[in-house]
């Protein structure tokens, strides 16, 4: 099983992809990137809107497939992953079910998988005590606020230990004080769970609090123009006024700058 | 139950007013009765009539049921295969608004040629085809119009079509469903008792109000439409009671807010 050891958990290889192809309306939106995601890694992709980066996420997920490259995940088709239920996902919107209540929103992807009634309540509370909703089970998602409603997704993201989790914007939607909170829960929750994490964002501090590792994307057609090392080790409150902190902020920013024309 | 009773009160209060002021100008003023007979006169007339009234009602509540029962069925069938088949929604929905544009009960007489004059048929497919267009327009509207990242999720879960329906599309199309469902009882009561006026059967209250009218007794026309009404607000009010334990998410949301 060593060989296993050294596939990385997502590997993009030479990936382009291009919508409405040959149509008039035809988009190039990736141009040959290749990522590879390490496993437990926490990766993040950075850039502006419409950079491709939500595309990247999707590729990954196999939600939609590339016009050229390939995406392995654990050395197989992105494909069979998506059916080896390999990913957990979260998006900016909570994207919860009405419907549901909080518990049966968490045991939804378990229902679909065939567990019994009760295995899934157990583990549906369990996910409430690792992102501290304990109690919340019985209500219905619109009784809650955003920010619990993000971490009801996360949760159920989560409940069937996916290897690894594709966040897109999870706290684009969340205030400022709210979203330095739900990035300490996630850091911990990443440091309880050891999920490989790949996740999308145009916040500059927020990429570089909680990566390991920052890919920078440049805008349309997107493409990989620079790796930032974060490397912040532990991180806490004080993480975000230290020098460290400031330094790799700085040096993301930088990497987004956009290059101007030679005079 | 006080909160009950304060919500309720408003109508109930402005109705009985209307109803005593409409008792009051025609004791008061005594027209010719003919012209509009007094609420009492109305009740007693239903009273009285309440043998003809009864079977009225049974036979068009007949109808009626029967053809909101197919309408609904054929409606929710033909959102569920447009939500499932783009081929089919590019084809049948236009298809269905263009369709749905045609004054139906205006066919009631080529109708009563196809199944006889004194047949039901012509009156239930009438009601059903009214019933149709409502359901099958919201209900697709309610299957397909849904947060794309609510889809992308399931599809990261490996979900089949059917769960996506199942889990997904269905719950989120219910209020839709039952908007229209709720307009949909008041317009089979319309259709049914219109579309009798041209033919059906003549036990019917179509007939009976057109009977009385035309032997001028006007207090049993009348009562008549109000055993109509009567079936109307029943059916609401049944789509309200199925409503609420069809979605007891939205109560609790509701209440959420309130409370």
């Amino acid at each position: 099983m060593s060989a296993t050891e050294t596939v990385p958990a997502v590997e993009a290889t030479s990936v382009t992809k291009i919508f409405n192809r040959g149509k008039p309306n035809e988009i190039l939106a990736l141009d040959d990137v290749s990522v590879a995601v390490g496993r437990n890694e926490f990766m993040t992709l950075i850039g502006p809107s419409g950079c491709g980066k939500s595309t990247l996420l999707r590729l990954m997920a196999a939600l939609t497939h590339p016009s050229d490259g390939e995406i392995s995940v654990h050395g197989k088709p992105a494909d069979q992953a998506r059916q080896d239920r390999d990913y957990g996902m979260a998006f900016q919107t909570a994207g919860l079910f009405d419907w549901r209540t909080v518990s049966q929103n968490i045991e939804l992807p378990l229902q679909l998988m065939g567990w019994s009634k009760s295995d899934r309540r157990e583990r549906a509370d369990e996910m409430l005590d690792l992102v501290r909703l304990e109690g919340f089970g019985g209500h219905y998602p619109r009784e809650l606020s955003g920010g619990m409603q993000q971490r009801v997704a996360i949760a159920r993201a989560l409940s069937f230990s996916p290897s690894i989790l594709l966040m897109d914007e999870p706290f684009g939607a969340l205030d400022e004080i709210t979203r330095e909170h739900m990035q300490a829960e996630l850091l911990r929750i990443w440091d309880e769970t050891h999920t490989t994490v790949v996740f999308v964002t145009h916040s500059i501090p927020e990429a570089v609090f909680l990566s390991e590792r920052v890919l920078v994307m440049s805008p349309r057609p997107g493409t990989i123009s620079a790796e930032v090392i974060v490397d912040l080790g532990h991180r806490d409150f004080d993480t975000r006024e230290s020098e460290k902190f400031f330094e790799r902020v700085t040096a993301v920013r930088e990497a987004l700058r956009v290059p101007e024309e030679p005079a | 139950m006080i909160e009950r009773l304060r919500s309720m009160s408003p109508p109930i209060i402005v109705g009985i007013v209307g109803l005593v002021a409409w008792e009051l100008v025609l004791q008061v003023l005594q027209p010719d009765g003919f012209v509009l007979p007094p609420p009492s006169d109305i009740v007693a007339s239903l009273i009285a009539t309440w043998d003809a009234i009864w079977i009225a009602v049974q036979s068009t509540g007949f109808v009626i049921v029967t053809g909101l029962l197919f309408g609904i069925a054929w409606g929710v069938l033909g959102a569920l295969v447009v939500s499932w088949y783009r081929l089919a929604d590019e084809m049948l929905t236009p298809l269905a608004i263009g369709v749905s544009a045609i004054p139906i009960i205006a066919l009631a007489p080529i109708f009563n040629a196809w199944f006889g004059l004194l047949s039901p048929r012509s009156n239930q497919l009438i009601v059903v085809l009214l019933v149709f267009f409502p359901i099958f327009i919201n209900t697709t509207r309610g299957l397909t119009d849904i947060d794309p990242d609510q889809i992308d999720l399931m599809r990261s879960y490996g979900a089949s079509r059917w769960q996506i329906t199942k889990e997904v599309r269905i719950p989120n199309a219910m209020p839709f469903f039952f908007t229209a469902l709720k307009i949909s009882a008041a317009l089979a009561v319309i259709a049914a008792i219109v579309s009798e006026y041209f033919g059906g059967r003549q036990d019917a209250l179509g007939p009976l109000i057109v009977q009385n009218a035309g032997l001028a007794r006007y207090p049993d026309a009348w009562a008549a439409v109000l055993a109509g009404s009567l079936i109307g607000i029943g059916l609401y009010a049944l789509a309200r009671v199925v409503e609420r334990f069809a979605m007891p998410w939205q109560t609790a949301v509701n209440q959420g807010v309130e409370g």
